[in-house]
């Protein structure tokens, strides 16, 4: 028996339709990243893994201070593969004529854009930021927000954004009559459970957390999530290219027998169920 | 190299279900796990161990190699525990391991501020059956004070598990962290001690471990931590490659499954991962550490099996 084969197989063997919130092509500027490219995400990575498709941002984007070429970019890259790579161009809201690029966005099928407070200074209440939740929730188009990209640890010296606070997932959260569907990227078990528990039930209904970072046994701070504020919340994310794909796979096979009955994988949020409950809000009123 | 599908050991799943294990059928052994006594923080203590055994169970971990670090922090500090408080928890561990048989092995886990009691706990130890020693972070790896400790570990043949920051810029809190140049200079002055460097996904900058390490072949690695970054076993591999390398969970073993699954696509041969997996533990810890989780009914010392000093 091929031992390769047995452990890749048993992690293929569950494979069903679902869409992955969190991914990017292109490369980081602090350390180097293996297969940054399209193709390899589009034809290798999602089949293998069990997605059907991806919300695919830019990463070097992230850090520039004018998206609009890592869009264009993006937008480029992404042609070939609309099959499956959907694009999540970046939307700087303290940035002039940031409602063109959000417009631009709607028009070329963006299920959710990105936005990256902590490395442009957005605190919380920031007006800019709420505008931007706001016209997303009446274009019915999700907002994707990156916590952070790499483990505080390990960061370079000029990587100094840090990471992004409950209070500024609140605020967003929070905004009144607003239809805004978020999801966050990239925290940890308390950070969702400060913005999970701060938030009315109406609130948290609009809001999704992918659980690529949380810890599985023997602390289970996933089980614990599965448990209090439930599967339907935390949403399935490959983290493409930064970290290991196999993670929230990983975890839902990790789950404690119980916990796993109640939550088969179908229970976890995907893009695809984010898209249409962004979408589904606008036609509501 | 020998491919690992000749090697006398018994295939067979530990799940009870009967199900392949999720991390494969072949074995599996974590160098970095830990346990908690009924003398630590948290009342949940044995919630906690059963949860790794049970994950493990899952996994197919044929052998947990673990400690205990003092009372992680109720008595004493986490990486500074008292004397009293870390010979409760090498009792605790050990008892954990007589109770578990093969499924579970002790290191002897020490605080070099306290020689004498370090020393001591290491010659009970091995007397207790302990496979290894475990290094926290209460003095550098390179302090002078950690000589003694490491001279002992080559006269009992067992390996020295020292937790290590990936690249330390400075110092962190509730810490004495030491980093792989530190750990060079001790592998160094100890050639015929064997160094286990903790956890290069625990946190800090990977990258600048494995060169740190290269020239020193008593350095192997463990694999653990909670970092998954895409790009770092690969590295790895290509920098120290695959006989330096050792699988282990130590705080997360999802992050550890999520590796397991990730390795056959770094380009690690069949024969890497199962060096990863098993053989380079059966090689740095002490003869027939394993025989029973393997399998095995004559002692693991086959000849092909030498140590990282001796090659």
């Amino acid at each position: 028996m091929n031992p390769i084969a047995t452990v890749a197989d048993a992690a293929a063997a569950v494979v069903t339709a679902r869409v992955d919130v969190g991914a990017w092509i292109g490369g980081y500027p602090f350390r180097d990243v293996p297969h940054p490219d399209p193709e390899t995400l589009a034809e290798r990575v999602l089949p293998r893994e069990g997605y059907t498709a991806a919300w695919v941002g830019h990463l070097p984007g992230a850090f520039h201070r004018d998206p609009s070429s890592s869009n264009a970019t993006l937008y480029r890259a992404l042609a070939p593969h609309r099959e499956r790579l959907h694009p999540a161009p970046i939307v700087r809201p303290d940035w002039p004529r940031w409602e063109a690029t959000l417009a631009e966005a709607i028009a070329e099928g963006a299920p959710s854009v990105r936005v990256y407070p902590a490395q442009w200074g957005l605190g919380p209440g920031h007006p800019a930021l709420a505008e931007l939740a706001r016209a997303c929730g009446e274009a019915g188009v999700v907002l994707h927000l990156t916590v952070r990209f790499e483990d505080l640890r390990q960061r370079h010296p000029l990587d100094r954004a840090g990471d992004v606070s409950a209070a500024v997932l609140r605020g967003v959260a929070r905004l009144p009559g607003s239809r805004c569907h978020l999801v966050v990227a990239g925290a940890g078990r308390e950070l969702i459970e400060e913005t999970h528990w701060g938030l009315t039930p109406l609130e948290q209904g609009r809001v999704w957390y992918d659980f690529s970072w949380l810890w599985g046994p023997p602390e289970d701070h996933f089980a614990h999530l599965v448990r209090t504020i439930g599967p339907e919340r935390l949403a399935w994310n490959s983290f493409w290219p930064l970290r290991l794909v196999q993670q929230c796979r990983s975890l839902i096979d990790l789950l404690p027998e119980a916990d796993r009955a109640r939550a088969p994988d179908t229970a976890f949020a995907d893009g695809a169920c984010i898209a249409e409950a962004a979408r589904s809000a606008t036609r509501s009123h | 190299m020998e491919s690992s599908s000749t090697t006398r050991h018994d295939s067979s799943a530990n799940r009870a279900d009967g199900m392949e294990p999720l991390g494969g059928a072949e074995p599996l052994i974590d160098a970095h796990a830990h346990f908690h006594s009924p003398f630590t923080n948290r009342a949940d203590w044995e919630t906690y161990n059963a949860s790794r055994l049970g994950a493990g169970r899952r996994i197919g971990v044929r052998s947990h190699v673990a400690s205990i670090l003092g009372s992680w922090g109720y008595t004493s500090p986490t990486y500074f525990a008292s004397p009293a408080d870390q010979t409760r928890a090498n009792d605790f561990m050990v008892g954990l391991a007589a109770q578990h048989g093969p499924l579970v092995r002790a290191y002897a886990a020490v605080n070099p501020n306290f020689t004498a009691h370090a020393l001591k706990e290491i010659e009970r130890g091995a007397a207790l059956g302990a496979i290894g020693i475990k290094l926290a972070a209460g003095r550098r790896a390179d302090d002078v004070l950690v000589d003694e400790i490491a001279s002992a570990a080559a006269q009992y043949g067992m390996p020295i598990l020292q937790h290590v920051w990936q690249h330390r810029r400075h110092d962190w809190p509730n810490q004495d962290a030491s980093d792989g140049l530190d750990l060079a200079r001790m592998a160094a002055r100890h050639p015929r001690t064997t160094f286990l460097l903790a956890h290069i996904g625990g946190g800090g900058d990977y990258a600048h471990t494995f060169p740190a390490v290269l020239d020193h072949a008593n350095i192997v690695m463990d694999l653990s931590g909670s970092g998954v970054d895409r790009g770092m076993l690969d590295l790895a591999l290509a920098t120290v490659g695959a006989e330096r390398l050792l699988w282990a969970s130590d705080l997360t073993m999802c992050t550890g499954l999520t590796k397991l699954r990730a390795l056959s696509h770094t380009g690690a041969t069949p024969d890497d991962i199962s060096a990863m997996r098993w053989r380079n533990a059966v090689r740095i810890f002490p003869k027939g550490a394993f025989d029973g989780a393997l399998g095995r009914s004559a002692p693991s010392g086959d000849s092909r099996i030498t140590s990282a000093v001796q090659a």
